[in-house]
């Protein structure tokens, strides 16, 4: 096609999101061992990860899911709903955002944080399949605290924002991209902000 | 592949007289300055352009002011009016206040938002969910600090179009300056400045087939004006800069063109935005038009599809040769749901579920039919991979 350079996204993600994987298609029975959901249809996207599991190696043997969600969270979970095939619960659980963006090809820089709801809803989906087979010691909460939900932006991407130089909240705002949609995480943001300045850079 | 082109309130494609006009003038490079012929020439077009245009609006030729654009225009308005210092020539009686609408292009917001950290005072007005401001409201919220009013003429997004004569009444009754954004007005329907009588209008050539880089501010003789770009003579020392002469030629031809063809084909995009209605009402399910029926601009049309993401949407029509418009293009970096959409009080979830089909001029019943049969798959592909859709039950509704 002539226009390919201008598409926004990698051939990848084209790939991805003109056929996606592994979705759950409205008549299909599929019975998941874990279920996660994530995100707000209210900051524009949604995710579902449906999860079965071989019970004695701790294997995924399939997935299924669905979303309300832009290109780039179709095709980041369409992706992702392909590598976790085969995996181990725990391998699956440490896959990060970065390794999905980097085998997509990368992604605009606006649109990583719509390639993150995938994988936390495949976490949310693994806990919830520890939660089911009583396994509770093996659940693992986010080491981190979401702050921004709309931009997934986490206590810890605040700490190395404020390394990283961000001493104001308009100034984390330009490295994290932090309260650009709703706002409502302002305050709580502006406090973290200011703990960490001074637990860093003051004596 | 078909290439169906419905983002004309984003830009539109140059007017086959308009690419003629500019091919014709590539050679007019001489500085309307300049005292020689050249430049002379150069300046013959641009007073012919500045009749032409002031003759459609039914203003006098030196009430217009080119600029670099629509935006421009905008921001010139608004940061002058307001400016709050005391040197200042502008006779402003210490007023600083401007009132403008939640429904704005952004330039005309962020314009505000900047004079506003400056000190200026900015009160938005509300609008009602077919995105029109109600005349009372302003009648209330002007106070003895008001400087300006300034509201849009028809919308981007939406395309609904104000009663701005009765508005600018209202803030002319109280001795406040009027402006209204006209960028996606004029040229699509009449306007007569005379008749609405506004101090200040903004208009542009690259939404009427015209090139980009060229718009117009109307000044009506006698307002405060303070320049925006300072350090020339040019525009009687209102607008500093050497004068786009390609882009004002262009614009003239691209304004004689409208004066043509406005007219029948606004009946015509009327009757076919209303086919494009009935189809996609007839044939899809669970969407909403958004905007106000029978009183907006005949090529607009914003639908809300329930379940899907607009953005997802445009993309898979992209990939079929159809360009449109999720709310309003300058959006598109962001991931804000359309903020005018928001103001007529639609959900989030249905505003982030928006796209903007706008028709022009060379908009057929074939690219309407070939754009609803791609839609209809499309969707029903979306709406399956949706974890939020859910068909309405029709009996109930």
């Amino acid at each position: 096609m002539e226009n390919k350079s201008n598409w926004a996204y990698s051939e990848i993600v084209k790939d991805h999101f003109i056929n996606p994987r592994n979705i759950l298609k409205n008549d299909e029975e599929f019975i998941e061992d874990g279920k996660g959901i994530e995100g707000n249809v209210k900051c524009g996207d949604e995710m579902m990860f449906l999860i079965k599991v071989d019970h004695d190696s701790q294997i995924i043997n399939a997935c299924r899911w669905k979303t309300y969600g832009c290109a780039s969270a179709i095709a980041s979970t369409s992706l992702l709903s392909e590598i976790i095939i085969g995996m181990s619960l725990d391998e699956a659980f440490n896959l990060t955002p970065k390794d999905l963006a980097k085998k997509l090809g990368d992604l605009p820089e606006h649109k990583i944080h719509c390639s993150v709801l995938g994988d936390k809803a495949l976490r949310a989906a693994i806990n919830n399949y520890y939660e089911r087979q009583n396994m509770i010691s093996k659940i693992r909460k986010e080491k981190t605290k979401t702050i921004c939900q709309c931009m997934s932006v986490t206590d810890s991407d605040i700490e190395l924002a404020v390394l990283d130089g961000a001493r104001t909240y308009l100034e984390l705002q330009e490295h994290t991209k932090l309260g650009t949609v709703c706002g409502q995480c302002k305050e709580e943001a502006t406090k973290i902000l200011e703990s960490l300045v001074k637990k860093h850079f003051e004596k | 592949m078909r290439n169906v082109y419905l983002d004309h309130n984003a830009t539109t494609p140059l007017h086959p007289k308009v690419r003629q006009a500019l091919t014709e003038a590539f050679d007019l490079f001489g500085n309307p300055s300049s005292i020689h012929e050249l430049g002379r020439k150069a300046r013959r077009e641009i007073e012919l352009t500045r009749q032409t245009l002031a003759e459609f609006i039914n203003a006098d030729p030196e009430e217009i002011i080119f600029v670099g654009s629509g935006s421009e225009a905008n921001n010139t308005v608004i940061n002058s009016l307001s400016c709050c210092s005391s040197h200042c020539s502008l006779k402003n009686d210490n007023r600083s206040e401007v009132i403008t609408t939640r429904i704005e292009h952004p330039c005309v917001l962020e314009a505000a938002r900047c004079v506003a950290d400056r000190g200026a005072k900015v009160t938005y007005l509300s609008v009602n969910k077919h995105g029109l401001v109600n005349p009372d409201e302003l009648q209330e919220k002007i106070s003895d600090k008001t400087v300006l009013v300034s509201i849009m003429m028809a919308n981007n997004e939406i395309g609904t179009i104000q009663d701005i004569q009765n508005l600018a009444e209202i803030a002319r009754k109280k001795g406040v300056f009027f402006h209204t954004d006209a960028v996606q007005a004029v040229g699509k329907i009449p306007v007569d400045v005379k008749k609405i009588k506004v101090d200040f209008l903004s208009f542009s050539a690259h939404k009427i087939y015209g090139p980009k880089g060229i718009g117009a501010l109307y000044v009506k003789k006698g307002s405060p004006f303070c320049p925006f770009i300072r350090g020339g003579h040019q525009e009687k020392g209102r607008r500093a800069g050497t004068e786009n002469t390609l882009g004002i030629v262009a614009f003239k031809e691209s304004i004689l063109q409208r004066k043509i063809e406005m007219i029948e084909e606004e009946i015509r995009l009327n009757k076919l935005k209303t086919f494009f209605q009935t189809r996609l009402e007839s044939e899809i399910d669970d969407l909403e038009f958004n905007g106000m029926p029978g009183n907006s601009l005949a090529g607009t049309l914003n639908v809300s599809f329930d379940g899907v993401e607009g953005e997802a949407l445009a993309l898979y029509l992209d990939l079929e040769g159809i360009a449109v418009s999720t709310g309003s293009a300058c959006s598109s970096g962001s991931l804000d749901p359309s903020h005018v959409l928001l103001a007529t009080g639609i959900s989030p979830e249905k505003a982030h579920g928006s796209i903007r089909f706008s028709l022009g001029r060379s908009t057929t019943e074939e690219d309407i039919n070939y754009t609803v049969d791609k839609l209809i798959p499309i969707l029903a592909k979306l709406r399956e991979i949706s974890t939020v859709y859910k068909p309405r039950n029709k009996n109930g509704k």
